[in-house]
């Protein structure tokens, strides 16, 4: 047992790799005018807004300096939200704040914050803390997302998403992310999340990994990962497969969350989606990407699309 | 992309890959610049020295000095000659030196110098054939001149055949009658060109200087040439060998006479020479000027911007490294060309001290970057006020280094401090968001990609190519592009893919 294996066996496989998915897809398939629209999510807001694709409701816009005042006004009414940096990368500089307790706010891991704390920390991501290459940044407030019962019991602590590759429209492989005690209550699977693959026709789960590795039970929670279906699962390709219209890119990673109340939600797109999902699923993305390529008669809506990949790429 | 525009891709690629070596390549031919650092090359001094004895009058001094010897590259003449006028006079293909004075008396010397380095071409370039020159013999002469060039024509088929055979039968241990007849009669290399002439074979008379490390008061040899219809062709007249000897140099080949003197007497000719070995590079830097391709050069440049292109010119390099490392490698690295500064500061400090110095900086770095981001600051003025204690850590590392003895804390100076300081800055924010861990594989992922471009960067060989043959950037050129078209797997995904054997 090598820690290796050949290339050859990986291009069987259909494994997507890191050069292929960057000339191949992302610079063939992406324009890049339309970036700006996928890493800012104040603009994926507005624009998912436009086409019809729900979001958690946005509280406040944090624009300048002097607006941080208004912010304590504004957080006086809302019982649980989430500060968000408009232009981070990999979920850096996300606060969410579950409750109230007197002055003080609560974090998902029971830590309290002061409202000063809060300020700093909007003064740091109007700086620019988290953005791309240091850029001055607006903050985005908004409402909590409460994740069904079923995933809040799965997850430890943060809220577990769920990411759907979208190429050319159609939902091709997707998967759910659970945040462990190793990533520290993030989603990222690099840092330690547990990646689930789902049939893209059920929403069922296929198998899990953590840190590149198989898994049956969730670290933390001890609870099988494999007994998981999603529910509402049409709604969540057909928004997936809706974002395509709404942006114009080819190939995007597209973030959603299932609300108790308000159903399926989209956090955020992303125009550089990461490879580990093949992992998680247990499949190469390659095959998927080259038959929709192939494809002679594309279909024009996205509930077409969704359908097509329904019965296409499910089990 | 359309595959059209790829062809076009690749085929520009192999344009730029095959025209960098094709440059160098010109250039290492025709100027001569070394492909390895430390060739040495011969170079010859040769001296004729002018003897004669003024009568009084107005001296005119004429000798004819070498043009294009086979197998030799002039690289400089000059006359030393006390009170004359020199010149050098280029007069119907035959290149001549001439001195003059108003008024000598007495004995007079006249030096010439000239340097002259072994070309790899020893054959004459064609010609056209002269027509040989018009001979008359006096009886008997004549009979055993025919007699004997019967004989050798006998047993030859081309001039080259004819010319051995001659020297051959003339040469013989027991020469018969005739050929002593005619032995006696004129000087023995004269009689040659004079029967070849006969023949219809145009011959002349070349002079050679033999080559030996400080000889001095040697005199010039006769060689026999003669033309094959193509070019001239050597031949020694004793023994018929053809070819010149290497160590030979024709200093006359064309001119009728080597040297005249008008207004002087007992005018006699001695050559000395001397060998001397110089960098083969600092040889093409003192040819450089002269040629076309020379000026494209960096040689003209000044001295302190040169320096600085020796330093500039290895930068691909270490972009080639990064992009390679990750690229097909898929090392990762904190900041993309982070690992190419570090390694320029490297080749500045050499490696251990910079090392050391890198790290520490680093390391006090992150410990006060610490204390910063408890203070919540701005990012433009953490960023600002981290720039100064870098400073300040460089110079408080250089005095206590220095007090200490080691020079080498002075070059903690050589590192951009800017780089030095987005650098703890980005370890920071990575220590605080993704771990130590990560940290670790960045930095080290870095410093292992700067200390691979450093050791590509301070070889002797790619410094000495990246300065003379600038023009091979163009291959590295090729190479980035090429890399940028890479979508196999990095070699790193070969281990992060590895369950995919477990796939069913």
């Amino acid at each position: 047992m090598s820690a290796w294996i050949s290339p050859f066996r990986l291009r069987k496989a259909g494994i997507l790799g890191m050069n292929e998915r960057n000339v191949g897809y992302i610079a063939r398939y992406n324009d890049r005018s339309a970036y700006p629209l996928v890493d800012d999510k104040l603009k994926t807001k507005l624009l998912a807004e436009e086409f019809d694709i729900k979001t958690p409701r946005l509280r406040q816009v944090v624009r300048q300096q002097h607006e941080i005042g208004h912010f304590s006004d504004m957080a006086v009414d809302l019982e649980g939200f989430a500060i968000k940096p408009s232009k981070g990368s990999g979920g850096k500089g996300i606060t969410v704040v579950q409750r109230r307790e007197g002055d003080q706010y609560v974090k998902a891991s029971g830590a309290l914050l002061s409202l000063e704390y809060l300020k700093r920390h909007l003064s740091n991501i109007l700086a620019g803390l988290y953005s791309l290459g240091g850029k001055p940044d607006v903050a985005i407030v908004e409402d909590l997302v409460r994740p069904t019962a079923l995933l809040s019991k799965l997850s430890f602590q943060g809220v577990p998403d769920i990411r759907i590759v979208v190429f050319q429209g159609y939902p091709v492989m997707a998967m759910l992310r659970l945040a462990t005690t190793a990533s520290d209550g993030k989603a990222n699977l690099h840092q330690g999340a547990v990646g689930v693959g789902l049939d893209i026709g059920s929403g069922q789960a296929l198998n899990a990994v953590q840190f590149n590795r198989p898994i049956l039970l969730h670290p933390d929670t001890g609870l099988p990962v494999s007994e998981i279906r999603i529910d509402d699962w049409d709604t969540m390709l057909v928004m997936a497969a809706r974002c395509y219209e709404a942006t114009g890119l080819g190939y995007i990673g597209v973030d959603l969350v299932l609300d108790e109340n308000e159903g399926p939600l989209l956090l955020e797109l992303n125009a550089r989606p990461g490879l580990a999902i093949q992992m998680a699923n247990g499949k190469g993305l390659v095959p998927r990407l080259r038959h929709i390529e192939g494809l002679k008669r594309p279909h024009f809506t996205p509930e077409k699309r969704a359908a097509y990949a329904r019965n296409t790429f499910g089990r | 992309m359309k595959p059209r525009s790829r062809y076009s891709f690749y085929l520009a690629i192999f344009v730029f890959i095959a025209g960098g070596i094709a440059l160098a390549v010109t250039r290492h031919v025709q100027l001569g610049i070394p492909w390895l650092a430390g060739e040495q090359q011969p170079v010859w001094m040769v001296e004729a020295r002018i003897d004669f004895e003024a009568v009084g009058d107005e001296v005119l001094v004429s000798l004819n000095v070498p043009e294009n010897p086979p197998g030799f590259r002039i690289l400089s003449q000059q006359a030393a000659s006390p009170g004359y006028g020199f010149s050098l006079i280029e007069d119907s293909g035959d290149l001549r030196a001439e001195w003059s004075i108003r008024e000598a008396n007495g004995p007079q010397t006249l030096y010439f110098n000239v340097q002259l380095t072994p070309a790899d071409s020893r054959d004459q370039t064609s010609s056209k054939a002269p027509e040989p020159e018009d001979v008359f013999w006096e009886e008997p002469e004549a009979t055993a001149v025919a007699e004997v060039l019967e004989r050798a024509a006998a047993k030859s088929a081309s001039p080259e055949s004819m010319t051995r055979e001659l020297i051959k039968l003339m040469q013989a241990s027991d020469p018969d009658q005739n050929i002593a007849l005619l032995l006696n009669s004129e000087p023995y290399v004269s009689l040659l060109q004079r029967m070849l002439s006969q023949a219809d074979i145009p011959a002349r008379i070349a002079d050679g200087l033999k080559l030996e490390d400080a000889r001095r008061l040697q005199p010039l040899r006769p060689f026999l040439q003669i033309h094959n219809g193509e070019r001239w062709l050597t031949f020694h007249p004793e023994t018929g060998l053809q070819g010149l000897p290497d160590d030979v140099l024709l200093w006359r080949q064309d001119a009728a006479s080597l040297l005249d003197v008008v207004g002087g007497e007992d005018s006699q000719i001695s050559f000395s020479m001397l060998q001397q070995t110089v960098p083969a590079l600092e040889l093409a830097t003192r040819e450089g000027g002269q040629n076309g391709l020379g000026l494209l050069s960096l040689y003209e440049l000044p001295i302190e911007e040169q320096g600085m292109f020796r330093m500039m010119l290895l930068l691909p390099l270490g972009a080639l490294v990064v992009a390679f490392m990750r690229i097909i490698i898929g090392v990762r690295t904190s900041g993309t060309f982070m690992p190419v500064l570090i390694a320029v500061a490297f080749v500045q400090t050499s490696l251990l001290p910079g090392l050391v110095a890198f790290l520490s900086v680093v390391t006090v770095g992150l410990l006060m970057r610490g204390y910063l981001s408890s203070l919540n600051l701005l990012l433009v003025s953490r960023i600002s006020a981290l720039i100064i204690l870098v400073i300040a850590i460089t110079t408080g590392f250089s005095i206590i280094g220095y007090q200490m003895g080691f020079n080498t804390g002075m070059t903690v100076t050589f590192f951009p401090m800017v780089i030095l300081a987005w650098t703890i800055e980005r370890m920071s924010i990575l220590w605080e968001e993704d771990g130590p861990r990560e940290v670790m594989i960045q930095g080290f992922g870095s410093l292992f990609v700067a200390i691979l471009a450093y050791l590509l960067m301070d070889a002797p060989l790619a410094r000495h190519l990246t300065f003379n043959f600038p023009e091979l950037h163009l291959v590295t050129f090729g190479l980035i592009l090429l890399m940028g078209q890479y979508t196999g797997y990095k070699l790193s995904e070969l281990r992060r893919f590895r369950p995919v054997r477990d796939f069913s």
